[in-house]
Formats: structure tokens, C-alpha cells, sequence
């Protein structure tokens, strides 16, 4: 079985996006993230635990405390090489929308 | 917001999926593929050549505004249902991207509206992450060439 996760899957959650901002300025332990969420502190753990796998976040070990912090690499891979690619296609489908309904109504 | 176009396109994989649904009964939306004239106005791009049936092959072409080729893409079409599926190839030429396979599935989803279903298989993962990272880094050329522009203004 193939554990690895897809990243664009991980970041089609909600919340999960939600985690990946607030820790895009700061490092945060999972007690910390989870108080900005009203979901249960294993569902929080658990949407953590995925994004590590997926490697969008890192784990240090500080004291007794786990902190996360964003992993730059990949989330720039994700977020700013698929979005103007999708962008262009989107801008390319608009078009052709468009004038199939000019030439439906002519 | 739910995105009308969507990309799927799985780490390590040398294919990608892109999805929309259209505003469009289906034969409509099949038309903007095989009509040169239509094909011209969506892609903004010249049409020297397309025969849209089995063993046919297409060739587009766009000039700046001093007529120099910045863009030449060709391809054959390896077979072709109307209102419903387009098999063909789709190379950029002078570019390293190589060949791809390109299937595209027309779907009716009721009267008015259609589904596209593109399904894009690239000669490797590298090739395919290539091409996606190609309109981010055109991207950035362009802010690039416009910061140059508004500098050269103000010297």
C-alpha cells in the first residue's frame, strides 16, 4: 500500500490550509495551533500529522514541546507553480465560454 | 469558492488531469475543438491547419506585432467521435517539452451545461513538472520586464 501522501489532496482541507497559516509566520507547537480551532485536539493532531507526511510541514523538537513550522520548498512547489497553470487554463476556458455563447445567441 | 477549473496533477506522475464545466450544451463546447475559425478566437492563436477526423493533424502559429513566429504548436489527431472524445498529439516546437498524448472527453451534463475532461500524458514526470512550472516562470518575466519598464522610465 502506497502511504505516501498527495500534497494537493493535503491542502484541499480547510482546516488544514487554516494550520498552514497561522504557521506560515511563526513556529507553533500543536497545543498552540489546536486553541485557534474549536475541532477536537485528535482531529487537529491528526490533520498535523498529515501535512508532516506530505512534508508541507517540519517538526522540531523543542524541551518537551513539538513545534511545526512551514516547509518553504514544497509549499512553493504547490502554491505558486500549479496556481498560474491552472490560472492560464481558467483564463483560456473563460474565453471559450464566452464565445460559444456569442456564437449560440448569433 | 468552489474553482470551475480544476488541475489535478499527482506528485511524480508523468500525467495531469484538468477538469471545467461549461456554461454550454455539449456540442457547443465540442465545436470550440474542431472548428478552425472558433479555435482562433479562444486560443488567440492562427490556425494554419486542422482536420478534425482520424488520421488528421492540426498546426497553430502566433507572430508578434512585427511578424516574427513566437509560438508554433502542430500534432496529429489520432481519432476523433463527435460530441464526445478527441484523441491527438501536441508538441510546442523549438521548446524542450517534447511530445505529449493528449485525450480529451466532452461530457453533456444536462441541456445547457458540459464537462471537459482533459487528461494530458507527458514523455516523463520531469517533462510534465516542466510544463506546469512554465506560466510561473513566465509569470515572474513578465513582473520582471514591466519593473524594467517602470525603471527605465524614471531614469
Amino acid at each position: 500500500m502506497n502511504l505516501r501522501r498527495d500534497v494537493f489532496q493535503a491542502i484541499a482541507d480547510p482546516t488544514r490550509r487554516a494550520i498552514l497559516l497561522l504557521v506560515a509566520s511563526q513556529s507553533l507547537s500543536a497545543g498552540a495551533i489546536a486553541a485557534n480551532f474549536d475541532t477536537a485536539r485528535p482531529t487537529v493532531s491528526k490533520h498535523l500529522q498529515i501535512l508532516t507526511e506530505c512534508e508541507l510541514l517540519q517538526q522540531e523538537q523543542n524541551g518537551r514541546e513539538i513545534y511545526y513550522h512551514i516547509n518553504a520548498t514544497k509549499m512553493k512547489q504547490v502554491a505558486d507553480f500549479i496556481e498560474p497553470f491552472r490560472k492560464m487554463w481558467d483564463d483560456r476556458f473563460n474565453k471559450l465560454e464566452s464565445v460559444m455563447k456569442k456564437y449560440k445567441n448569433k | 469558492m468552489e474553482q470551475k477549473t480544476k488541475i489535478n496533477a499527482e506528485e511524480g506522475r508523468q500525467d495531469l488531469v484538468i477538469t471545467r464545466e461549461f456554461d454550454l450544451p455539449v456540442d457547443l463546447l465540442f465545436k470550440a475543438y474542431a472548428e478552425p475559425e472558433i479555435v482562433e478566437q479562444w486560443m488567440g492563436t492562427k490556425v494554419l491547419k486542422l482536420e478534425n477526423k482520424k488520421y488528421g493533424s492540426y498546426q497553430f502559429e502566433t507572430k508578434d506585432k512585427d511578424g516574427n513566429v513566437v509560438f508554433q504548436s502542430s500534432g496529429v489527431i489520432h481519432d476523433v467521435w463527435p460530441n464526445e472524445k478527441i484523441t491527438r498529439t501536441f508538441e510546442m516546437r523549438n521548446t524542450p517539452f517534447g511530445v505529449q498524448l493528449e485525450i480529451y472527453e466532452f461530457e453533456r451534463l444536462a441541456d445547457d451545461r458540459s464537462k471537459l475532461n482533459m487528461h494530458v500524458i507527458y514523455e516523463s514526470a520531469e517533462q510534465r513538472d516542466q510544463v506546469l512550472k512554465l506560466p510561473f516562470s513566465y509569470g515572474i518575466n513578465m513582473a520582471h520586464n514591466r519593473l524594467q519598464e517602470v525603471v527605465g522610465k524614471l531614469k
